[in-house]
C-alpha cells in the first residue's frame, strides 16, 4: 500500500501545489503553519474536494486526475478521517459509531456489531459499547474515532490534529496511545499538525508545507536538526542565518562574517541553539571567534532560562539564566555582545 | 475581596418595557376576551354536541395527515435547497415560502385551478380516472398542507444550514451512499428543527380556514373542520358555539405545543 | 371602517370575475365626480354613510352609489356585505353603521329584537331562488329532484343564513331531500362554485345567477314561487349619520333603487 500524490489546486488565497509520497506502512507527519493548505490536503484526498490539477494514486488505484477528469468518490475511495474534534455520530451509540462504516457497506447487523465489540476491546474500550459519545473522555473519543475509521480497512488513514482538542495533561499519554496503534496499523497514515513535538513523535517522515508548497522533508531528527525555513527553525528552537559560504567562513546579506568549523563553499544554511549564545557587555576575548554587537529587543522568560532576542548585523535568539541577566544589567535597548562557539554551528547547504 | 456574585437579572429598560407589554396585551386580549365570554355552563352541552365532536375528529385527523405529507415532501425539500446548488435555488426557496403571504383565501382558488375539475391537474384527473378532489377530506388536507408546508420547510432548512457539515464527510468516508448518511447522519442531526417544524406546520393545519371552505368546501364529517365551524356558527349567530369552539382550538393547540417542547425540544 | 372581508367569497366573486370577464358590461364605470360641485340644495345630505347589506345586494348597490354620486356628491357610501346573519350579529356586538338591508325578515327581526333597529324596517325587494348550474350544463340537471343525487356536485347555503333557509324550505315544498357536497355560508360562494364548474348545481338567489352572468344558467323549477324572500331596510337606532341614511334609504325604496334591482332581476315589493 502506497500514497502517491500531486496536487494543485486554487481557493481563494490559497495556490496549493504540492507532492507526496507515503509509503506502506509509514506515518508521514504535515506540519505547517495555520492556512498552509495542510487541511486542504486533507480534504483533497478524501475526496470532499475536487483538485485543479495532479493525480493521486493509492495502491496502483487512480483516485484523482484532473486532466482525465477521474474522481473516486469519498466513499469509493477507502480513505478513513480521524479529525480534530472526533465528529462521533452524537446519537448513535459508541457501538453503532464503530459499526457505521460496516453497516453502510452492506454487513449484517449483528456481524457489523460483533466486529465493532472487538475493535472496541483492541482499543482498550470494553464496557463502553452503549455509552453516547458526549459520555466520554477526549482520549476515549479519539480512540472510538480511530476505530470508526480503521474498522473498514482504509488504504489511506487521516488525520487532522488528532491531539489538539486534548488537554496538555492527557495529550502525552493519547499521543503515545496513538503512536501504538499507528504502528499497529498497515495502510499509509498522514498526520496534519501545527505541533512540532507531535510531528517528532507520531511521524516517521516529516513533512512541511508553507502557504501551499512543500518546503522541506525528511526524517524528524533531520528536520529538527537542519531547518531550511525561519518557521521550522523557530518550532525547533533553532538560530538560523542563510549565507554564502567560502572555506571556513561565511558571510550573510548584511555582510557580517560568521566563522565556521569546517570547511564549506557556496549559499549555506547556518544553525545553533540558543543555549549556544554568550552574551557579554565587553567584546570577548578568547576562543569564541564570532562576536557580534548587537542591540537587545525583547526579553522573555523561556523555562528556567530567559530568552533574548537581540538585533543587529547577526539577528540572534540567546537563552541566559536569570542571574546573567541581572548581572548584566540586560534591558531591551541595551548594547550587548553576543559570540558562538564555531564548534556548536551547524552548516549545511541552502 | 472576591465574591460570588450572583448575575441578576438586567433592568428592563422602560423604552422596552412600554412596547413589550402593548405586544403581550395585543397578543394575549383577545384571548381574554373570548374567556370572559365564554358560556361556561353552556360549555358541556356545546362541547359533546355531534357537530362538534365530528369537527373536533376531522380537524385532528387531517391535521396529522397534513403533518405526515408536510414531513415526507417537506423535509426533502429543504434538503434540495440548503444543501444543493441548484441552479435557480433562490427562486424556488422564494417560491415554497409564497403561501406564508399568500391570503389563504387566494391560495384555496389557486387549488381549485389546479385541482378542481376543470384545473390543470383535477381536470385531467377527473377525465381520466374519475377522480374528483374538491369537497372531499383530500381536499381538506391538500389545502393544509398547501398553507402548513412552508413553515416545515423554513424550519428544516434552517436547522439543515446551521448542521456540521463535516460529519456527512465523515460518513461518506467511512462507505455510506448519500441516502444513508441522509438517513443515520443528517436527519438525525436535524432532528430537533424537523420537531419544531413539524409542530408549527400542524398547528397551522389546525386552524387552516381560508383554502380549505375555498378549495374543499364546508361540510359536516367531510371537510368542516373547527374553524369552518366556529365561522358557521358566527354568520349563524352562534357567537356562543364560536367561542366555545375557538377556546377548544387554543387548548388543543396550547396542550400539544407545551407538551412537545418541554418533552423534545426544550431537553435536547 | 368595519368593511369585513368575505372571505372565501370574495376571493372567488373577484377571481371568477376575472375568469369569465368574457361577458363584460361595458362602460358604465365612470367614476362620480368628485365633491368639487356645488351640491343641488343647501340642505343636501352630506357626509359618510355606512350600509351594511347582504351579499347579494352587492351589485345592485354598487351602481346605486355610482348613480348616486351624481346627485349627492358630498355623500359617500361605504358598504360591508355579508351574510345577513352575520351582520346583525356583528350590529348586536356595537359596529357602528348607519342603514341595515338584509335578505330576508327573519334576520331584521333579531336586529329589532336586539335593539339596533327602532323604526320599522321597509320591505324593498323580492327574490326568488333559481336552480343555477354551469354554462351548458355538463350535468344535464332537469330540476330539483337531481338535487338529490349523490353522484353530482351540489353546493348549498348553510341552512343557518337566510338563503340556506330558503334553500331548505324549496326543497321540502318540493318534497326532494337534497345530498349536498359544500354547505356555503354565502350564496355569492355557491354562484362561483357554480360558475367555475366545482359545482353541478347550485341553489342561489335568481339575482346572483344573473350577476355572474354567462357563466351560469338557471333551470327553471315551478315551485321556486313558493319561496320568496323579501328584503327589508331600515335606518339603525344608533345612526352615526341619520340624515344620510334616510336620503340613501328613500333613493332604495324609490328610485333609482327600483329600476336598478328590477334590472337585476329582482322582484319589486308587493
Amino acid at each position: 500500500m502506497s500514497l502517491d500524490a500531486d496536487l494543485a489546486l486554487t481557493r481563494g488565497d490559497l495556490a496549493l501545489r504540492i507532492g507526496l509520497a507515503v509509503g506502506p506502512g509509514e506515518v508521514v507527519a504535515l506540519l505547517g503553519p495555520n492556512g498552509a493548505g495542510k487541511s486542504t490536503t486533507l480534504q483533497l484526498l478524501a475526496g470532499t474536494l475536487v483538485p485543479d490539477g495532479g493525480r493521486v494514486e493509492l495502491d496502483g488505484v487512480t483516485l484523482d486526475d484532473a486532466a482525465a477528469g477521474v474522481h473516486v468518490r469519498p466513499r469509493e475511495r477507502r480513505v478513513g478521517m480521524v479529525v480534530q474534534d472526533y465528529l462521533l455520530f452524537p446519537r448513535m451509540s459508541v457501538l453503532e459509531n464503530v459499526a457505521f462504516g460496516l453497516r453502510s457497506r452492506g454487513l449484517p447487523r449483528d456481524r457489523a456489531r460483533a466486529e465493532a465489540r472487538g475493535w472496541l476491546a483492541r482499543m482498550g474500550l470494553e464496557g463502553y459499547e452503549r455509552r453516547r459519545p458526549a459520555e466520554l473522555s477526549g482520549g476515549q473519543a479519539q480512540r472510538v474515532a480511530l476505530a470508526r475509521a480503521l474498522i473498514v480497512e482504509p488504504r489511506l488513514l487521516l488525520l487532522d490534529e488528532p491531539l489538539a482538542a486534548l488537554d496538555a495533561g492527557t495529550r502525552p499519554v493519547v499521543r503515545a496511545e496513538l503512536r501504538r496503534h499507528l504502528a499497529g496499523y498497515g495502510g499509509c497514515t498522514l498526520v496534519v499538525t501545527h505541533d512540532p513535538l507531535e510531528a517528532m513523535v507520531l511521524g516517521d517522515r516529516v513533512v512541511v508545507l508553507e502557504r501551499g508548497r512543500v518546503v522541506q522533508q525528511g526524517p524528524p531528527a533531520e528536520v529538527a536538526r537542519r531547518p531550511r525555513t525561519d518557521y521550522v527553525a523557530r518550532l525547533v528552537g533553532l538560530n538560523l542565518l542563510t549565507g554564502t559560504a567560502s572555506g571556513r567562513t561565511a558571510e550573510l546579506p548584511t555582510g557580517a562574517v560568521v566563522a565556521l568549523a569546517h570547511d564549506a563553499t557556496g549559499p549555506v544554511h547556518i544553525a545553533f541553539p540558543p543555549v549556544a549564545v554568550t552574551l557579554s557587555l565587553r567584546r570577548p576575548e578568547g576562543s569564541a571567534r564570532n562576536a557580534w554587537p548587537l542591540v537587545i529587543a525583547d526579553l522573555e522568560a523561556h523555562g528556567d532560562l530567559v530568552r533574548v532576542t537581540a538585533d543587529g548585523a547577526v539577528p540572534v535568539l540567546a537563552d541566559v539564566t536569570p542571574l546573567a541577566v541581572a548581572d548584566l544589567g540586560l534591558e531591551p535597548g541595551g548594547q550587548v555582545w553576543a559570540s558562538v562557539k564555531a564548534s556548536e554551528i551547524s552548516v549545511y547547504p541552502a | 475581596m472576591s465574591r460570588t456574585r450572583r448575575r441578576q437579572d438586567p433592568r428592563v429598560p422602560a423604552v422596552l418595557l412600554i412596547p413589550a407589554a402593548l405586544g403581550v396585551a395585543i397578543l394575549v386580549l383577545p384571548m381574554v376576551g373570548l374567556v370572559l365570554r365564554a358560556p361556561w355552563g353552556g360549555l358541556p352541552s356545546i362541547l359533546t354536541s355531534d357537530e362538534v365532536l365530528t369537527a373536533l375528529r376531522l380537524s385532528l385527523v387531517t391535521a396529522t395527515v397534513s403533518t405526515g405529507v408536510a414531513l415526507v415532501c417537506g423535509v426533502p425539500v429543504a434538503w434540495l435547497l440548503a444543501r444543493t446548488r441548484l441552479p435557480g435555488r433562490s427562486v424556488l426557496r422564494g417560491l415554497v415560502t409564497v403561501p406564508l403571504v399568500l391570503p389563504p383565501v387566494v391560495g384555496g382558488v389557486a387549488l381549485l385551478m389546479v385541482f378542481g375539475r376543470r384545473g390543470l391537474v383535477g381536470g385531467w384527473l377527473h377525465d381520466t380516472f374519475g377522480i374528483s378532489l374538491p369537497f372531499t377530506t383530500e381536499a381538506v388536507v391538500l389545502a393544509q398542507v398547501f398553507v402548513a408546508m412552508p413553515f416545515l420547510i423554513v424550519a428544516v432548512e434552517g436547522a439543515l444550514r446551521t448542521a456540521d457539515r463535516r460529519y456527512e464527510d465523515v460518513a461518506a468516508t467511512l462507505g455510506a451512499t448519500s441516502w444513508t448518511t441522509f438517513r443515520r447522519v443528517t436527519l438525525p442531526g436535524v432532528a430537533p428543527g424537523v420537531l419544531a417544524g413539524a409542530v408549527l406546520c400542524w398547528a397551522r393545519a389546525l386552524g387552516e380556514f381560508g383554502a380549505t371552505v375555498t378549495f374543499a368546501g364546508s361540510f359536516p364529517g367531510t371537510t368542516r373542520t373547527l374553524p369552518l365551524e366556529a365561522y358557521v356558527a358566527i354568520n349563524a349567530g352562534d357567537t356562543e358555539v364560536a367561542i366555545v369552539l375557538s377556546l377548544l382550538m387554543i387548548a388543543v393547540s396550547v396542550t400539544i405545543l407545551v407538551g412537545l417542547r418541554d418533552r423534545w425540544i426544550g431537553t435536547s | 371602517m368595519s368593511r369585513r372581508p368575505r372571505f372565501g367569497a370574495i376571493a372567488l366573486a373577484v377571481t371568477a370575475a376575472a375568469l369569465l370577464s368574457a361577458c363584460g358590461d361595458d362602460g358604465d364605470d365612470a367614476a362620480a365626480p368628485s365633491g368639487v360641485a356645488s351640491g343641488p340644495g343647501d340642505d343636501a345630505p352630506g357626509g359618510t354613510v355606512t350600509v351594511l347589506a347582504a351579499a347579494s345586494l352587492t351589485e345592485s348597490f354598487e351602481t346605486l352609489a355610482d348613480q348616486l354620486g351624481d346627485d349627492h356628491p358630498d355623500l359617500e357610501i361605504v358598504y360591508s356585505f355579508g351574510p345577513s346573519s352575520g351582520l346583525v350579529e356583528q350590529l348586536l356586538a356595537g359596529a357602528p353603521a348607519d342603514v341595515l338591508a338584509t335578505a330576508d325578515t327573519t334576520t331584521m327581526d333579531d336586529a329589532v329584537a336586539g335593539g339596533v333597529v327602532d323604526s320599522a324596517p321597509e320591505i324593498f325587494a323580492r327574490n326568488t331562488l333559481a336552480l343555477a348550474v354551469p354554462a351548458g350544463n355538463p350535468a344535464g340537471v332537469t330540476g330539483l329532484a337531481d338535487l338529490a343525487n349523490p353522484d353530482l356536485r351540489i353546493a348549498i347555503c348553510e341552512p343557518q343564513v337566510p338563503c340556506g333557509s330558503s334553500a331548505q324550505r324549496l326543497l321540502d315544498a318540493a318534497g326532494v331531500t337534497a345530498a349536498p357536497d359544500t354547505l356555503t355560508t354565502d350564496v355569492k360562494e355557491a354562484a362561483s362554485l357554480v360558475a367555475l364548474g366545482e359545482a353541478d348545481a347550485a341553489l342561489i338567489y335568481l339575482t346572483d345567477a344573473a350577476a355572474v352572468g354567462d357563466a351560469v344558467e338557471t333551470i327553471d323549477v315551478p315551485e321556486a314561487n313558493t319561496v320568496v324572500n323579501e328584503y327589508p331596510v331600515a335606518v339603525l337606532a344608533d345612526a352615526p349619520n341619520p340624515e344620510g341614511a334616510q336620503a340613501l334609504l328613500d333613493a332604495i325604496t324609490g328610485e333609482p333603487g327600483r329600476s336598478i334591482l328590477d334590472a337585476a332581476g329582482f322582484l319589486p315589493a308587493q
